[in-house]
C-alpha cells in the first residue's frame, strides 16, 4: 500500500498544536497518573487490563482442560474445578470480553467521529476504576481462600445461602455490580459522544460502522445491564446477606424468576460482546479491499435489528425448564431471526471482497478465520434455537463448543484482527506481519482442535461442568484432543504476545496512516496526541480519508488554550455550540475507592452501604465542585 | 486399540460402553429428534460450504474484474456492479429467510411430536425427585399397595409410554436420558414432566445435566427397558418387603446396619430403618450400580463405598461411619442379599 502522505503542518497549525499540547497535558506525578481523563489513556487502560484478565482466564481454561484430559483425573478435584470454571466464565464475560470492547470503543470512537475526547471524561475514568476494582474484588477471594463456585450464571438455589455458604458467591454478585456500573458509564458517554460530538457534516449515514456498532451496543448495555444487577445484587445478594426471599424456594421465592431476569441480560450480553467485533470487521474490511464497504445501510440496519431482536430470545436458555410449548415456539422463531440480520452482514462482506482488491495482511487473516469459525457457530446456533434439538444438547459440551465458536470466532478473532490493524495507531509502530500470520495459524488450528471435538462430546452425552468422567463413557479421546488444542491456543497466544512486545520496541515506524484507510482516526498522529486533531475535521463523505487531501476542510475558531470541543446536531451534525471537556481530576478515582469500600464491605455487613453512601457523597461533591467555566486548564 | 481410539471422535459412530448418545435413539421421541438433527446438519452443512466457498473465491481470483486504478481513485466499483451486488445480496437474504422458515416449521412440528406420547393408553407415571446427588424414584399407582419406591434406576416396559413427573428437594437438577428423550429440569417448588417410551429392550444411561454442586459429575441413572413380563416380575419383586437375613453373617450385618447411623437416612422395608433422605435400600442388590451410577454394584465396590464414601464422591452427603474393619464384611453381605 502506498499511503498518501498528508501535507506537513503550516506555521499557524504548529502554533495551535503547541497551545493544544499545553491545554491537554496530562497532570504529572502519581496523583496525576490517577487523574488522567483523556479517552486514549483510559481506553488503553481498559484494553491492557482486559488482556491481563484474558491471560488469567486462559490459564484457568488450560487448568480445566488438563483436568478433563484423562478419565477419573484427580488433578483439581471437584471443588477447585467448580471454582475454576466459574471464575473462567466470569472473567471472560465480565472482565475481558465486555471491557475490551468498551476499551476499543473508548479509544477509537472519538477519533473516528472527529472529536477530542468522550463527552464525559471523568465518568469515563470512574468507569475504568470501577471495572478494575471489580476484577480485583473477585480475585481477592483467592487470597481469602474462597472463589465463587456456583457457575458464572449462579442459579439459585445452588447459589443461595443454603447451598453456597461461603462468601464466594457474594464476591461474584458484587463483582457484577462493579462491572455493570462500569459498562453503564461507558455506554452513556459513548451514546452522547456519538450522537452529539461528531465532526461537522458527519450525518447519521456517514457514521463509521464501528461507531454504529458501539452506539447499538451502548443502548443494549443500558437496557440489559440493569437486569443483571437486579438478578445478582437485588435478588441473589440480598437473599444471601439480608434474607430477602426473592429467589429462595425454601422461603417461597421463585428460582425461575432469577433465570428469566438473568438471561434477559445474558443473551443480549452475547451481542454486546459481538456487535463491536462486527463493527471492527467492517472497518478492517473496507481498508483491506480498497473499496467502500458494500451495503452500508443494510449493515447498519442489521446491527440495529440485532440490538432489538436480542432482547426477545432469552428463553432459549431455558427451554428445559418446562415452559409452555407455544411460548417456546415463539422464542425459536425469534432466535432464528438473528441468522437473518447476521447473514445479511456476511453477504455484504462477501460482496465487498468480491469487488475489491484484497490485501492479505495479518489482520485480514484473522478476518478469514473469523468467518470460518463464526459461520459454524452461527449454524449450530440455529440448531440450538430448535426446542427438540436444544433439549438434547443443552447443558452439554455441544453448547460449550457452540458459544466458543460464536464468542472466540465472532469476537476474539475480529478483536485480534483489530489489534493488528490498529496497533500502529496505538503505538506508532507497525506490528510484525510474519509473526502475526504465524500466530493466526497456530490460534486457528488450536481453536478448531479444541472446540470441534466438543460438538461430538455433547452429542455423545457429555454434560457441561462435570469435573470428571469414567473411562467407559468413551469420551477420553475427544477430551485429550481438546486439551492438546488448548495448549496449541496457548502457544499461539505466546507468539502473539512476543510479536506485540517486539513490534512495540522495534516495529517499523508507521506514520499517521500506514494502511491508507478511510476513517478519521487515521488523520491523527500515531500514537494520537491527547487532543487527537490539531484542527477538527469537517467531513464530506462516509470515507473522509479517501477524500483528496486538497478537498479536506477543517474547523477553525475553537479556542486552543483550553479543552474545547464542538457540539453538533443529532441528525445532520451541524455545528451547534462550543463546550469544554472536563479536565483531569483525582475525584473519580477517590469516588471509585469510596464506592468499592462500601460495596465490598456490604458483603460482610449490610451497614457498609452507609459507608459507601457517605464516601460516595463526599467524592461526588469534590468531583462536581463548581469551577469557573472559562478558566484556562492547567 | 488405544491408537485406533484417537480416530474415534472424528467419526460419528456409536461408541462402545454405556449408551448415552443422542444420536443412538432407543425410542420414538429421541428418534424424531435425531432425525431432525441430521436434517439440520446436512442442510446447514451445505450452507456453510456455500458461504465459506463464496468467501474464499476472491483469494483465487484476486483483482479480476476490478479496475484497480479506478478503484483507488473512487474507492467504489461502477454503479452497475453495485446494483448487481445489491440484487444478489437481497436474493441471498431472501433465501436465508425462506430456509429459516422451513427449519422453523420442521422444528416446531418435530418438537410437538416428540413431546407427546404416540398414545396415552396404557401409560404409567413415574415420579423422579432430584437430590444432591442421587435420584429418588417412585412409581405412582391408584392402588396404594402397588406404589414402588427405588433410586437411581428406572425400569420401564418396552412400548408403553411413561410420564416422568419431576421435582427437586434441594437445587435444580436436570433429568436427561439421551437415548430416550431430551432433558427437563428438576426444579424445587415446581413440577415438570416429560414422556419417554422405549421401542426396544436395553439399558439407557442418563446423567444430571444441570450443574448441581460438587458431585454433579457423579449423578447418573439408568433406565432399563424390558419386555412387559420381565418388567412385571421386576415390579412384583420391588413390591415385596425386603428379604430377611438368612445366614449368621447377614443377621450380624443387619444388626450392624440397624445399630449405626445408616437408619437415619436409609429405609429397608420390614426393619426399623426408615430414613427418608437417602436411597431406599430395600432392594439394593437388584440394582446394578451404587452411588447414583458411579460404581458397578459389586461387594468390593460396596465395601469401599461404605468404608469411605468421601473417597469415591468427595463432598457427597453420606456420612463416613465408624465401622470396625471386621464389621464391613457382614454388612456388605447383608446389603447384597437384598434382592
Amino acid at each position: 500500500m502506498t499511503p498518501a502522505q498528508s501535507p506537513p503542518l503550516t506555521a499557524p497549525e504548529l502554533e495551535e498544536r503547541e497551545a493544544l499540547r499545553r491545554a491537554w497535558q496530562h497532570p504529572s506525578g502519581i496523583v496525576g497518573w490517577f487523574s488522567f481523563a483523556t479517552h486514549q489513556a483510559i481506553g488503553m487502560r481498559y484494553i491492557v487490563t482486559a488482556f491481563v484478565f484474558l491471560l488469567i482466564g486462559g490459564i484457568e481454561a488450560i487448568m480445566m482442560r488438563l483436568q478433563l484430559a484423562v478419565h477419573d483425573n484427580t488433578l483439581l478435584g471437584p471443588h477447585l474445578y467448580n471454582e475454576i470454571f466459574t471464575t473462567h466464565g466470569t472473567t471472560m464475560m465480565f472482565l475481558f470480553a465486555v471491557p475490551v470492547m468498551e476499551g476499543m470503543g473508548v479509544y477509537l470512537v472519538p477519533m473516528m467521529i472527529g472529536t477530542r475526547n468522550v463527552a464525559f471524561p471523568r465518568l469515563n475514568a470512574f468507569g475504568y476504576w470501577m471495572y478494575l476494582f471489580g476484577g480485583l474484588l473477585l480475585y481477592a477471594g483467592m487470597f481469602v481462600g474462597t472463589l465463587p463456585d456456583a457457575g458464572w450464571f449462579a442459579y439459585p438455589p445452588l447459589s443461595g445461602p443454603q447451598y453456597s455458604a461461603t462468601k464466594g458467591v457474594d464476591l461474584w454478585a458484587q463483582m457484577i455490580t462493579f462491572t455493570e456500573i462500569s459498562a453503564m458509564c461507558v455506554a452513556v458517554e459513548l451514546i452522547v459522544t456519538i450522537l452529539r460530538l461528531r465532526a461537522p457534516n458527519m450525518t447519521l449515514n456517514r457514521i463509521p460502522i464501528f461507531c454504529w456498532s458501539m452506539l447499538v451496543q451502548s443502548f443494549m448495555v443500558i437496557f440489559a445491564m440493569p437486569a443483571v444487577m437486579i438478578a445478582s445484587t437485588v435478588m441473589l445478594l440480598n437473599d444471601r446477606t439480608i434474607a430477602t426471599h426473592f429467589v429462595n424456594p425454601a422461603e417461597g421465592g421463585d428460582p425461575l424468576m432469577y433465570q428469566h431476569v438473568f438471561w434477559f441480560f445474558g443473551h443480549p450480553e452475547v451481542y454486546i460482546i459481538f456487535l463491536p467485533a462486527l463493527g471492527m470487521l467492517s472497518s478492517i474490511l473496507e481498508t483491506h479491499t480498497r473499496r467502500r464497504i458494500f451495503g452500508y445501510p443494510a449493515i447498519v440496519l442489521s446491527l440495529v435489528g440485532t440490538g432489538f431482536v436480542a432482547f426477545g430470545l432469552w428463553v432459549h436458555h431455558m427451554f428445559a425448564t418446562g415452559l409452555p410449548q407455544i411460548g417456546e415456539d415463539y422464542f425459536t422463531a425469534a432466535s432464528m431471526m438473528i441468522a437473518i440480520t447476521t447473514g445479511t452482514q456476511i453477504f455484504c462482506w462477501i460482496a465487498t471482497i468480491w469487488t475489491g482488491r484484497l490485501q492479505l495482511t495479518a489482520a485480514m487473516h484473522f478476518i478469514f478465520g473469523f468467518l470460518f469459525i463464526f459461520v459454524i457457530g452461527g449454524l449450530t446456533g440455529v440448531m440450538l434455537a430448535s426446542v427438540p434439538l436444544d433439549l438434547q444438547v443443552h447443558d452439554t459440551f455441544f453448547v460449550v463448543a457452540h458459544f466458543h465458536y460464536v464468542l472466540i470466532g465472532g469476537a476474539l478473532f475480529p478483536l485480534f484482527g483489530a489489534f493488528h490493524y490498529w496497533f500502529p495507531k496505538f503505538t506508532g509502530r507497525l506490528i510484525g506481519e510474519r509473526l502475526g500470520k504465524i500466530s493466526f495459524w497456530i490460534l486457528f488450528v488450536g481453536f478448531n482442535l479444541t472446540f470441534f471435538p466438543m460438538h461430538l462430546l455433547g452429542l455423545k452425552g457429555m454434560p457441561r461442568r462435570i469435573y470428571t468422567y469414567s473411562a467407559e463413557m468413551g469420551w477420553e479421546p475427544a477430551n485429550m484432543l481438546a486439551t492438546i488444542g488448548a495448549c496449541t491456543i496457548a502457544l499461539g497466544g505466546i507468539v502473539f504476545m512476543v510479536n506485540v512486545i517486539r513490534s512495540r520496541k522495534r516495529g517499523r515506524v508507521a506514520g499517521p496512516d500506514p494502511w491508507d484507510a478511510s476513517t478519521l482516526e487515521w488523520a491523527t498522529a500515531s500514537p494520537p496526541e491527547n487532543f487527537n486533531f490539531v484542527r477538527l475535521p469537517v467531513v464530506s463523505s462516509r470515507t473522509p480519508m479517501w477524500t483528496p487531501a486538497q478537498d479536506r476542510v477543517t474547523v477553525v475558531g475553537l479556542r486552543n488554550d483550553r479543552r474545547e470541543g464542538l457540539v453538533t446536531t443529532l441528525v445532520d451534525a451541524q455545528p451547534h455550540r462550543r463546550f469544554v471537556f472536563a479536565g483531569p481530576s483525582i475525584w473519580p478515582f477517590l469516588a471509585a475507592i469510596g464506592v468499592t469500600i462500601g460495596l465490598a464491605g456490604s458483603i460482610v455487613q449490610f451497614s457498609w452501604y452507609y459507608v459507601a453512601a457517605a464516601l460516595g457523597t463526599i467524592a461526588f461533591i469534590g468531583w462536581f465542585w463548581p469551577r469557573r467555566p472559562f478558566e484556562v486548564q492547567p | 486399540m488405544k491408537r485406533a481410539a484417537w480416530c474415534l471422535p472424528l467419526l460419528l459412530s456409536a461408541c462402545a460402553g454405556p449408551q448415552q448418545s443422542a444420536l443412538d435413539p432407543g425410542g420414538s421421541h429421541a428418534q424424531g429428534t435425531a432425525n431432525l438433527w441430521w436434517f439440520f446438519s446436512v442442510l446447514l452443512g451445505i450452507i456453510f460450504l456455500l458461504v465459506f466457498g463464496a468467501w474464499l473465491v476472491p483469494l483465487f481470483r484476486r483483482n479480476r474484474g476490478v479496475d484497480s486504478q479506478l478503484l483507488e481513485q473512487t474507492h467504489r466499483p461502477p454503479a452497475a456492479t453495485e446494483w448487481t451486488l445489491a440484487k444478489r445480496v437481497g436474493a441471498a437474504s431472501g433465501v436465508t429467510v425462506l430456509i429459516l422458515f422451513g427449519l422453523l416449521v420442521a422444528s416446531i412440528v418435530t418438537g410437538h411430536a416428540v413431546s407427546q406420547p404416540q398414545s396415552r393408553a396404557n401409560g404409567m407415571v413415574v415420579e423422579v425427585t432430584g437430590n444432591q446427588w442421587w435420584w429418588y424414584v417412585r412409581y405412582l399407582n391408584d392402588d396404594a399397595s402397588r406404589i414402588v419406591v427405588t433410586a437411581n434406576e428406572i425400569h420401564i416396559p418396552v412400548g408403553r409410554p411413561v410420564l416422568i413427573r419431576e421435582t427437586s428437594n434441594d437445587v435444580i437438577h436436570s433429568f436427561w436420558v439421551p437415548g430416550l428423550q431430551g432433558k427437563t429440569d428438576l426444579i424445587p417448588s415446581r413440577v415438570t414432566t416429560q414422556w419417554i417410551e422405549a421401542n426396544q429392550a436395553g439399558r439407557f444411561r442418563g446423567q444430571c445435566a444441570e450443574f448441581c454442586g460438587l458431585q454433579h459429575a457423579h449423578m447418573a441413572l439408568w433406565v432399563v427397558a424390558e419386555p412387559e413380563d420381565k418388567f412385571e416380575s421386576w415390579m412384583n419383586n420391588q413390591l415385596k418387603t425386603a428379604v430377611p437375613p438368612s445366614t449368621p453373617d447377614q443377621v450380624q450385618g443387619q444388626q450392624i446396619f440397624l445399630n449405626h447411623a445408616c437408619v437415619l437416612c436409609h429405609t429397608i422395608s420390614g426393619t426399623t430403618a426408615a430414613g427418608q433422605v437417602a436411597p431406599d435400600l430395600s432392594h439394593l442388590a437388584s440394582r446394578f450400580t451404587i452411588a447414583a451410577g458411579t460404581l458397578p454394584n459389586t461387594k468390593g465396590n460396596l465395601a469401599g463405598w461404605i468404608g469411605d464414601p468421601q473417597a469415591v464422591k468427595p463432598g457427597n452427603h453420606m456420612a463416613t461411619l465408624p465401622l470396625r474393619s471386621e464389621e464391613v464384611q457382614p454388612l456388605v453381605d447383608y446389603l447384597e442379599s437384598l434382592q
